[in-house]
């Protein structure tokens, strides 16, 4: 019954987000702020744990694999195949939601608590899509360039893994990168993004918008939009796989 | 002019505001007071739309508030201006941001005319200078001081206060109570003013409501206070020895 009332009041925030803009040149001016403030500023954090996966996965493809009746470039094609089909839309969705989703929640939930959002009420403002609009758009359109990137530095840490650590040779490694390469993956990991962005985004900000009290209800607000954005991120994981690889 | 009628509202089965009905005149000082926890600020946020009433009217001129629908609500609030009790101004914005939000998003002026009116504002408030300066660099006082330019910025019919001198010193909030006072008289608005600062009460209060236990329980002028017999009402007003020593006096 809970479960049903709290979706219930997250399709009637979603209703308000997605109504008519007061002024659109004002919430172009808000999407950009926030593709900086959401987008750019996870660029470093993206690259890093996707260099370092991208170099363990090789490891462990090259440790796993070792077998006569299996080319070396398998390392190189199996790295590429979970970086694209899973690590750098999934995985890093999940780490967004950590960074991104709890900023958004104490953000939102914070104004909450201090007035902030009564006093834009006040001013006849649609509060709702005033703050939390320009941050969907903006998760939507930049978090996919955050998988092109994750997918780039994956691969260039398994290459480096293999120049470096001489786990295989880079050769075999590139041979794999390019060996029977669908750009289906591509759309379909893109795809997934766009959804996993608006997932982070609404149900953080559905969290924060609902806050109520003080600090200490900020934060479990916050904690909660992480576990319920991870979970919906899960479900949706499958829910597309299933629609979209399983044909 | 603002009229509630017979307000109610409850929370979770408590309730906080019991059949309140008060008149809130054009061009005056309106005054709601009481103890902490007597339900002046649902009162106040209620009458602004911010807390929906279980029951009672409340009329904006002849419009009936509490009837309206979302569009119109939306449009009769670009005529009131609220200041709250925290400021409530936006973090990541500047001061002049944060003044000139609703220029930008409720008027078609040019960019020049717009910072006009922002400086114009801030100056009114003494604020000079300030337009590039975040919240979190400003002082108690001029938080309320922007958040009045801010409140001020679109020239509301009605200004809204939420105990606007809390947290600042006597001076400052003496400061603060004239800067609303002179702009209530300036500009000819509905100011209702929820406060508990006896200071406030003696210095502009002009029509004054007292609210005890969610219900209305004296009504009159700073002056008609002194002379009051309300039992209630004098135990708040006179709570301190000094008080109750002056009012021997007279």
């Amino acid at each position: 019954m809970n479960f049903l009332k709290t979706l219930g009041q997250y399709f009637i925030l979603m209703g308000k987000v997605f109504s008519r803009p007061e002024k659109a040149r004002i919430y172009y001016r808000r999407t950009m702020f926030e593709m900086e403030a959401l987008g750019f500023n996870s660029i470093v954090i993206t690259a890093i744990i996707s260099f370092f996966i991208g170099a363990v996965i090789t490891i462990q493809m090259a440790i796993n694999l070792e077998s006569p009746f299996i080319p070396p470039m398998m390392i190189g094609y199996t790295t590429r195949e979970t970086m694209v089909l899973e690590f750098a839309s999934t995985v890093t969705a999940l780490i967004l939601a950590g960074k991104v989703g709890s900023s958004i929640a104490s953000e939102i939930g914070t104004m909450r608590i201090t007035e902030q959002i009564d006093a834009l009420e006040i001013m006849g403002v649609n509060s709702a899509s005033y703050l939390i609009l320009p941050k969907v758009a903006a998760s939507m359109i930049f978090f996919p360039l955050l998988t092109v990137l994750s997918i780039f530095v994956g691969v260039v840490g398994g290459y480096i893994m293999c120049m470096f650590g001489g786990v295989c040779a880079p050769e075999d490694y590139l041979t794999g990168l390019y060996f029977d390469f669908r750009p289906y993956s591509i759309t379909y990991t893109l795809l997934k993004m766009v959804v996993f962005a608006y997932i982070i985004t609404s149900v953080s900000a559905f969290y924060g918008y609902n806050a109520r009290g003080n600090s200490l209800e900020v934060g479990r607000a916050s904690t909660k939009a992480v576990v319920i954005s991870c979970i919906v991120i899960l479900l949706m994981d499958l829910v597309m796989t299933q629609l979209m690889l399983l044909r | 002019m603002i009229r509630a009628e017979h307000i109610t509202k409850s929370f979770e089965g408590r309730t906080v505001l019991n059949d309140i009905s008060a008149t809130f005149e054009k061009g005056k000082t309106n005054l709601i007071i009481g103890r902490s926890g007597s339900g002046k600020t649902v009162f106040l946020k209620s009458l602004v739309g911010l807390h929906p009433v279980d029951s009672g009217e409340i009329y904006y001129g002849d419009t009936c508030f509490t009837r309206l629908g979302f569009r119109e609500l939306k449009a009769i609030r670009r005529d009131m201006g609220m200041i709250f009790q925290g400021g409530a101004l936006l973090d990541s914005s500047s001061v002049e941001e944060n003044v000139k939000l609703p220029l930008d998003l409720f008027t078609t002026q040019s960019e020049h005319e717009k910072m006009e009116r922002v400086n114009f504002c801030l100056e009114r408030v003494n604020l000079h200078g300030a337009n590039h300066l975040y919240p979190s660099e400003l002082s108690g006082g001029m938080v309320k001081r922007v958040a009045i330019a801010r409140a001020i910025v679109l020239n509301p019919k009605y200004l809204f206060c939420d105990e606007p001198n809390s947290g600042l010193d006597p001076m400052t909030s003496v400061v603060i109570d004239h800067l609303i006072q002179e702009i209530t008289k300036e500009y000819n608005i509905t100011t209702i003013i929820n406060t508990h600062d006896m200071n406030s009460v003696m210095g502009i209060g002009e029509k004054i409501i007292y609210i005890h236990e969610g219900r209305k329980w004296w009504e009159g002028s700073s002056a008609d206070i002194l002379t009051s017999t309300n039992k209630e009402l004098n135990e708040f007003v006179f709570a301190s020895e000094l008080a109750k020593a002056a009012r021997a006096k007279l």
